[in-house]
């Protein structure tokens, strides 16, 4: 450890106290500006938990109610404020159920730093009792991981953890430290990392690059922006707001993109994708120049990658070297920072306006609608829709609310219909598709940013996957807002049990609990609605209530999300119905 | 198309020393299902600095990903990729033959001055040969030496210098700096 000190990171050296490696780890979050941590204790993180219990009052543990819980609070913390979001859990069992939300986190992302404890250095390898290999299960859904065996470690551990994963494009990072590492003394000093010699999170912006990709846009008939979240995470809404502005470019997003610019911004042109809107997936086909700046072409923003986009020459700004190519052959990369790339690319453009290209976009939106939007918002037959549930939300939150979704159905459809005027007001489980994601994801979402109306918005077959963060709700008094969109199925699967296996429904039919008496028996106050007339009241009793508030909404059971591009699909076939 | 088609490239990475990345390395591997054909990791020239060597059998645009995404991991300072013209590479290998063949049968000596093989040692019921060289030479030594009765036979990973100068050193040194 002193030869990585010495050569591989930078930091200096602090003045020393003597301590036990489990205060020294209270030390280093506090070091690291950590406020709130979640978990769950056990055996071998006890020494932990015990210094939580003296260091109370400077740092808040919060127990869910299963690991996982922990893990996705601390990716709806992170998200929802930018800050690391942090985990803690015990060895064995306790470690192998923050898999889930680490995986999440590393797909999507995400800031986070998990600590587990492992059994005593002496019994590692010997099947000790709750003994996994953490760090083998954990290396490849994790940047960087780490086995912290002695306490001398512990400092410089930490400060690169909370270093690389929140620099360049962030991601969770694993520290297991054995039980003898948490009861040793030794002399704590703590530094910040800087830097580490192997490591260059943000690479360096070609000046010719970016002329390059200049001219391209100056020069385009038609051209298209579809930004993700690389424009959230380098905190580039405004780049990305001027950029468009003065260039009057078309701007679509992803759904991890979402809230960047605001939901009525006339420049805003909808979500891309296997349910994104109609309009920014057919002209995706059709632009002169496709502009990607924070995105990775995933599959269900692509389609068929034979047929996405051939005719467009493509410019990919990017944080991650790694990312260019992978999926899109691009003409032109400019690696870097979005905040840095987009401000030194304003200058080189031209202002436009490309009146004639962007009527195109109004006209397909006209046909979705027609065809889809109108039906989804302002339905005229018996049952609800998720979507007009959604305006209700938008309508009686003054559309100020950060949407927590869950996977499935209600997921699109919230992230179709939700209106964004704050960046970071869409937080969800997007790469990995976590059923399980929003309730615990939704608390860490609250807790950081307890100004805002948080609300989670989850299925059915998600919400009782994690369903017992109830429990951390009403412990906390967590005023969070809940939308269970109760269909009685396993929607999305459901409606792809439709479409492509000829309505053979295997295995997504739901037989459901009485969701208000489980709400209730947390003692949170809860509502069911099941009419059209209902709704706005239910929606707004929720909104206006002090204090976290479960609501129930049983919706159509058979309802269908579109359009849609089925799998495998061009973005051309996009299908209205 | 000739970018589809699969060639042997040898990887050659620079990294840090520590602890879990053969298993982060490797992995990269596995996710994409691709074979490694050899792996070998030593020291390199600079201190407290790995050098790895891997031969696998891909297209160009996968050696490509696979680079970037061996370069993403935080421990890996840089990773390139060659073609066997551009390298000067090795493979080592053992062979274990009976004591008496060597003393009784001329062929057995014959075989081993003509093809550069060093005689490692020679006990009273075995002796050990050493040849290192290009895949071929190995393997027409063992087609040569087989007929006598091969007792062990191991062959070790590929390694490769590349032609090109690699500038790592200076990569550090900025760091230090």
């Amino acid at each position: 450890m002193e030869l990585q000190t010495v050569t591989q990171t930078k930091t200096s050296k602090a003045t020393k106290t003597h301590m036990a490696g489990s205060e020294a780890v209270v030390h280093c979050l506090l070091a690291e500006g950590v406020e709130t941590v979640y978990g769950y204790p056990g055996g071998a993180i006890m020494p932990v938990y015990d210094e939580f219990y003296k260091y109370q009052d400077q740092l808040q543990h919060i127990l869910t109610r299963h690991e996982q819980g922990a893990t996705h609070a601390a990716q709806g913390y992170a998200r929802i404020s930018g800050k690391v979001g942090v985990a803690i859990a015990t060895s064995g069992p306790g470690a192998t159920n923050l898999i889930t939300g680490i995986a999440d986190a590393m797909i999507d992302s995400t800031p986070m730093v998990c600590i587990t404890g492992q059994v005593g250095a002496h019994l590692l390898g010997t099947d000790a009792f709750q003994e996994t290999d953490i760090i083998g299960i954990s290396t490849p859904v994790t940047k960087w991981n780490y086995q912290i065996t002695k306490a001398s470690e512990i400092p410089e551990i930490f400060a690169k953890a909370f270093y690389i994963a929140q620099s360049g494009r962030p991601g969770p990072v694993l520290i297991d430290i054995t039980k003898n590492a948490q009861f040793e003394s030794f002399d704590f000093a703590y530094e910040k990392c800087s830097a580490i010699r192997s490591y260059h999170p943000v690479p360096q912006c070609d000046p010719n690059a970016l002329q390059e990709a200049a001219d391209l846009i100056n020069n385009a008939k038609k051209p298209f922006i579809v930004w993700g979240q690389g424009v959230i995470l380098g905190k580039a809404e405004e780049e990305l707001k001027t950029m468009v502005e003065k260039t009057g470019v078309p701007a679509a997003w992803t759904i991890l993109g979402a809230s960047a610019i605001p939901t009525a911004h006339p420049l805003n042109v909808g979500m891309v994708g296997m349910h994104g809107n109609y309009a920014p997936n057919i002209l995706t086909n059709e632009c002169d120049v496709l502009i990607a700046i924070g995105m990775r072409f995933d599959d269900r923003v692509t389609g068929d990658l034979n047929t996405y986009a051939k005719q467009a020459k493509i410019i990919h700004f990017e944080i991650d070297p790694a990312e260019i190519n992978k999926n899109v052959p691009v003409d032109v990369a400019v690696l870097g920072d979005a905040k840095t790339t987009l401000s030194e690319l304003i200058p080189l453009l031209q202002p436009n306006e490309h009146t004639a290209w962007r009527q195109r976009f109004t006209e397909l939106q006209a046909v979705e609608q027609e065809k889809v939007i109108q039906n989804d918002l302002f339905p005229t037959k018996e049952g609800l829709t998720m979507g007009e549930v959604m305006l209700a939300i938008n309508k009686e939150s003054e559309g100020k609310a950060a949407i927590v979704s869950d996977v499935g159905q209600h997921q699109m459809i919230a992230c179709r219909y939700a209106e964004f005027n704050e960046t970071r007001s869409n937080i969800t489980s997007g790469g990995l598709g976590t059923m399980g994601f929003a309730l615990p994801a939704a608390i860490g979402a609250k807790m950081a940013a307890p100004e805002r109306e948080v609300i989670a918005v989850i299925g059915d077959g998600g919400y009782q996957m994690t369903i017992q963060e109830l429990g951390t709700i009403f412990q906390n008094r967590t005023p969070v807002k809940i939308v269970v969109l109760n269909n009685e199925f396993l929607g999305m699967v459901r409606q792809w049990q439709q479409l492509f296996f000829e309505k053979r429904y295997a295995s997504t039919e739901m037989t459901n609990p009485d969701f208000v008496s489980i709400a209730k028996g947390y003692h949170i106050e809860a509502d069911r609605v099941t009419k059209r007339e209902e709704l706005h009241e239910a929606v707004r009793d929720m909104i206006q209530f002090e204090g976290p508030y479960f609501l129930e909404v049983c919706v159509e059971k058979e309802d269908n999300v579109f359009p849609m591009i089925p799998s495998g699909a061009s973005v051309s076939d996009i299908r209205l119905e | 198309m000739s970018s589809e088609e699969k060639k042997l490239y040898t990887v050659s990475i620079y990294t840090e020393n520590n602890v879990g990345l053969l298993n982060r390395i490797s992995a990269i591997f596995q996710r994409r299902h691709i074979n490694i054909e050899s792996i070998n990791t030593s020291i390199s020239e600079i201190e407290g600095v790995s050098r790895w060597t891997i031969v696998v059998k891909v297209t160009e645009p996968q050696i490509q990903k696979i680079i970037g995404q061996i370069e993403k991991q935080v421990d890996v300072i840089r990773a390139y990729y060659h073609m066997d013209e551009e390298t000067i590479y090795q493979e080592c290998c053992l062979f274990k033959i009976q004591s008496d063949l060597f003393f009784e049968d001329p062929n057995i000596q014959k075989i081993i001055s003509a093809s550069n093989v060093r005689i490692v040692t020679v006990e009273r019921e075995f002796f050990v040969l050493e040849k290192a060289g290009r895949r071929s030479e190995i393997e027409s030594l063992y087609q040569q030496l087989k007929p006598f009765g091969i007792m062990q036979f191991v062959r070790s990973a590929r390694i490769a210098i590349t032609k090109e100068s690699l500038n790592i050193s200076p990569l550090l040194t900025a760091f230090q700096a």
